[in-house]
């Protein structure tokens, strides 16, 4: 099935989620409103003519400088049996975003979840383990937004090495952490 | 912005039943291909349940590709699966190439193809070695790795580099291939049909010790391989016969004759561990015939010049593309955006086959032994560059 | 030891004259017995790197022959680390329990006709029985190291160590049936004649499984692959020596190679022949009145031929897991061991077979004979193989 067809599937099925089309291009891609968004993967993977049965990739992309400014989640199914791809796109406000989880459908969702959560901030509702993956567990903020900052410290390290840093330590000053300074608390007893 | 550490730092003590036990195979470990940690909740020796910890090898790769140029962002994408680079530069370089519609000469898609299967036997020499290494046979991955070596010798002959390349520029390639290194091919793949891989096979496949550690465990079955997005040999392992070379050709693949190499279950319940290293170990000898095939190929073609569709400046329309291709771990996937008003992607997310192929750890890890953990994670092959990024 | 102790003038005390004799001689075995480590090192990290396509040490020394003295050196003057929470007596007794236990064992071993420091008349018994103090050495370094890798490393080792000496007892007995005697000197003296008389050519092919099956059970008492688990480098990263540094972990070390010498020798002398030569006319050098006997170089070789065996065995085949090796023990060579028991100690008393010759005569001989044209047959299929596929290759 090409991408019309398969978007005119899918908007038989659920009309108005389905906000928008975009047939041109390499890839076309349909827009689904994001309470539906699960409702739209497990039809996408139970439909017979449809059989999206692989996640390829789920990726969170910011936009600020849209209008109106927004992030995206972008679903890239595949079909094992049909051989058809497809791409759906959510679009979120960028503060306190949050959509349904698809984990029920693919359970490769999971860990791309996990990620887009702690990399943008996006919290899927339903998630079972929504923690941070690639980061520490008590790294503050969301780097991948474009208007992160890196900040100044991080648990007693600087995170940006500043220029008057060298000529600071040339002159004796004690700069940096070093593996014998800090002791990490032990988490897994309770103090 | 606070965030929410929902357990973020393991299983509490106290959550323990009487008889079960936290073991940690830390960060550090001789086995865990990597900085991985993986916390096991364990009976004695049999595995209650398994968490991998990633992220210790993070290394920003999607910040820093939005504040360089595409060019520049190839090097990055060469350290993401250090050890099979020129697959990770050629899924890249294929992706924005489709997004600028650069079509290259037949000249470099068969250079690129050559550097593609080497990359793709000299991974699978490190997987298959390493995985023997893990389950105790610690010769073949000497033999595997003296054959390894003499690819990285070709590698650092063509471009300098023996495990960072820097090699499959947008539009081209970044070194012509010298003079000589048909016959220097040639003479590698008569030593490695002839030596290394008969040996392989004698010595660590059909070993009997080896078959008994490896052909009951990690079963996995087609549809939860597909569902948690298994791609490459751990996917073939299981049955289905899906290589994009073959479904969805690039670079030529069509032209050339090979098997896909799927596994059969010989030993044990198709889908186990030795399917899938069996998978890797056969996939070498097909790596090998294409290997002839192209050589024969180019050494028939006239020098062409490899940067002649090499763009002055890299400066994309506005428009998205998701390029896939087939790296040696499995299906390296790229979604690109780019917002066509600059030099720098706008963004750039990597989809990693082993980010993937950690993501079904846990579920099949549940009732092994210790002992098989490790080799359930050779089988896997993961290279945690890869899964972090 | 009896040597020395009469070579001591009469007049010193009896005390002091047992006393020096057994100085004497506690202080010659433990000096040749020590140095051999340094050897068998050297020879398993050269014959690794054959095996593996690569040469091995050859920097430090000619040849790298001094690599093992430099190892030891570095061994000696590394920090010896004490982990906190590590029970510090046990954590330093576990060592000498273990080279205790490795090198007790030589006092019975019987190096020539008369080379025996004391010749026990329950000679193998008593090394049976000492070779197991290494175990509760094991067991006190996992537990006291406060770590849960030695730990598991210690727990598995008991239990290998414990079953595998079952299947090696019962077949060390089938040679006691044999023999009549648990002396060492006894067993040898029983397989004068050259090498047809040793009893590993005796009742074919019964005793050659034997062997074999007090081989492996040796190989799993010394830890070495396949059997290695509790010291699976690639899983507990170092099993139960884990937190050992510096001369403790050397002392490990020492214990291990110490035992492989001491499992060989013993097979040797069970099996082999113990000091007597193959062939009856290389047993003494003569120089004129005074002939040189070669009994200890005779025993030694065959020793070392075994160590060799297990080094060779150590770089080809992986490691068994801990249940697997539980089943080849139980399940495999302890049936067979008492099947060998039984059929050995019927034939040894039934009136045909009870001189042994007519068996060997009859059946042993010529089954002997037609494996060893099978094996020379295999190995000039493999040479000529090889040969075609070298000339494949060069065309």
């Amino acid at each position: 099935m090409d991408a019309a067809a398969i978007h005119a599937r899918l908007k038989d099925r659920f009309g108005d989620k389905l906000v928008a089309f975009q047939a041109e291009g390499l890839q076309p891609w349909a827009v689904v409103a994001p309470d539906a968004i699960a409702e739209v993967a497990a039809f996408a993977k139970s439909d017979p003519a449809l059989a999206f049965d692989n996640l390829m990739c789920l990726s969170a992309v910011d936009y600020p400088k849209e209008d109106p400014p927004r992030m995206e989640i972008v679903y890239h199914l595949f079909s094992y049996e049909h051989r058809h791809t497809f791409v759906l796109k959510v679009h979120l406000p960028r503060e306190a975003a949050h959509l349904p989880t698809v984990e029920r459908t693919w359970p490769v969702a999971n860990w791309h979840e996990r990620e887009a959560f702690d990399l943008f901030g996006i919290v899927f509702d339903g998630h079972s383990d929504l923690r941070r993956i690639l980061l520490p567990d008590d790294w503050i903020g969301h780097p991948l937004r474009k208007d992160w900052v890196d900040p100044d410290f991080y648990n007693g390290m600087h995170v940006k090495p500043t220029e008057q840093m060298a000529e600071r330590a040339m002159a004796g000053e004690k700069i940096g952490v070093g593996p014998f300074d800090v002791t990490p608390p032990n988490r897994h007893v309770e103090e | 912005m606070a965030t929410d550490l929902q357990g973020g730092y393991g299983w509490r003590v106290d959550e323990l039943d009487t008889d079960e036990m936290i073991l940690n195979m830390g960060p550090q470990h001789p086995s865990t291909h990597g900085v991985l940690r993986i916390e096991l909740r364990t009976d004695g020796e049999i595995v209650r349940a398994a968490r991998p910890h990633i992220g210790y090898l993070h290394r920003c790769f999607e910040k820093h590709a939005e504040s360089v140029d595409y060019p520049g962002v190839i090097p990055y994408t060469d350290r993401m699966d250090y050890v099979a680079s020129m697959g990770n530069s050629l899924g890249y370089a294929l992706a924005v190439e489709k997004l600028m519609g650069i079509e290259v000469s037949p000249y470099v898609q068969t250079i690129r193809v050559i550097m593609a299967e080497l990359q793709r036997i000299a991974s699978h020499c490190i997987a298959v070695g390493t995985y023997g290494m893990d389950i105790g046979a610690f010769t073949p991955f000497l033999h595997l790795l003296r054959d390894r070596e003499k690819i990285l010798d070709l590698f650092e002959w063509t471009c300098g580099a023996r495990l960072l390349y820097n090699y499959n520029w947008v539009g081209g390639v970044s070194h012509d291939v010298p003079e000589g290194f048909v016959k220097a091919c040639r003479q590698f793949l008569r030593e490695f049909d002839a030596i290394t891989y008969p040996e392989m096979i004698d010595l660590l496949i059909k070993n009997k010790i080896f078959i008994k550690r490896t052909a009951a465990i990690g079963v996995c079955s087609p549809e939860l391989a597909v569902s948690y997005d298994l791609t490459g040999p751990n996917l073939r392992g299981s049955g289905p016969p899906r290589d994009l070379r073959r479904d969805e050709p690039y670079l030529g693949y069509e032209n050339y004759e090979f098997d896909v190499v799927v596994g059969e279950g010989k030993f044990g319940p198709r889908g186990s561990c030795f399917d899938r290293n069996w998978v890797r170990a056969l996939e070498m000898k097909e790596s090998a015939k294409i290997l002839h095939q192209a050589v024969d190929r180019l050494e028939k073609m006239e020098r062409a010049d490899v940067h002649e569709k090499v763009p002055k400046r890299v400066k994309p329309a506005k428009g998205e593309i998701y390029g896939r291709s087939e790296a040696p771990r499995g299906q390296l996937g790229y979604y690109i955006v780019a917002d066509g008003t600059g030099v720098n992607p706008y963004r750039v997310k990597v989809k990693s086959p082993c980010f993937t192929a950690m993501s079904i750890f846990h579920v099949l890890a549940k009732g092994m032994m210790i002992a098989d953990i490790i080799a359930l994670i050779g089988s896997l092959d993961v290279v945690l560059g890869e899964i972090d990024r | 030891m009896d040597l020395v102790f009469k070579l001591l003038p009469e007049a010193v005390p009896y005390w002091l004259r047992v006393g020096l004799a057994g100085a004497v001689c506690a202080v010659v075995l433990i000096t040749l017995m020590a140095l051999g480590p340094i050897a068998y090192v050297y020879v398993e990290t050269k014959l690794a790197g054959f095996m593996q396509d690569r040469i091995g040490p050859k920097r430090v020394g000619p040849h790298g022959l001094l690599q093992t003295v430099a190892d030891a050196l570095k061994l000696m003057f590394k920090e010896a680390i004490y982990p906190a929470g590590a029970d510090k007596m046990l954590f330093i007794l576990a060592p000498c329990l273990v080279v205790i236990g490795a090198f007790l064992s030589f006092v019975v071993l019987p190096f020539g006709s008369h080379l025996q420091t004391v010749d026990l008349n329950v000679g193998l018994f008593y090394v049976i029985a000492v070779s197991s103090i290494s175990t509760v050495g094991l067991i006190m370094a996992g537990w006291a190291s406060n770590n849960k890798y030695a730990l598991f490393g210690a727990m598995r080792s008991a239990a290998q160590i414990v079953s595998y000496e079952i299947p090696a007892v019962m077949v060390v007995l089938t040679v006691v049936t044999l023999v009549g005697s648990l002396s060492l000197q006894d067993i040898v003296r029983g397989q004068q004649g050259g090498l047809p008389h040793w009893f590993l050519f005796r009742y074919f092919p019964l005793m050659p499984v034997a062997f074999l099956i007090f081989f492996t059970a040796g190989l799993a008492e010394c830890n070495r692959t396949p059997f290695d688990i509790p010291e699976a480098e690639s899983e507990l990263v170092a099993g139960f020596h884990t937190e050992y540094s510096g001369f403790f972990f050397a002392m490990f070390f020492l214990a291990e190679y110490t035992e492989m010498f001491v499992v060989s020798v013993v097979a040797s002398v069970l099996f082999l022949g113990g000091w007597w030569a193959p062939v009856p006319v290389l047993q003494e050098i003569p120089l004129g009145d005074i002939s040189i006997g070669l009994g200890p170089l005779w025993l030694v070789a065959k020793a070392w031929f075994l160590v060799f065996v297990m080094m060779w065995l150590r770089w080809t085949l992986p490691r068994l897991r801990v249940d697997q090796l539980m089943y080849v023990a139980w399940k495999v060579l302890l049936p067979i061991a008492m099947v060998l028991v039984v059929a050995v100690g019927g034939l040894v008393l039934w009136r045909p077979t009870a001189n042994g010759f007519p068996w060997d005569r009859w059946v042993g001989w010529p089954l002997t004979s037609v494996l060893f044209a099978y094996l020379a047959y295999m190995i000039v299929a493999a040479q000529r193989w090889s040969r075609r596929r070298a000339r494949e290759m060069a065309a």
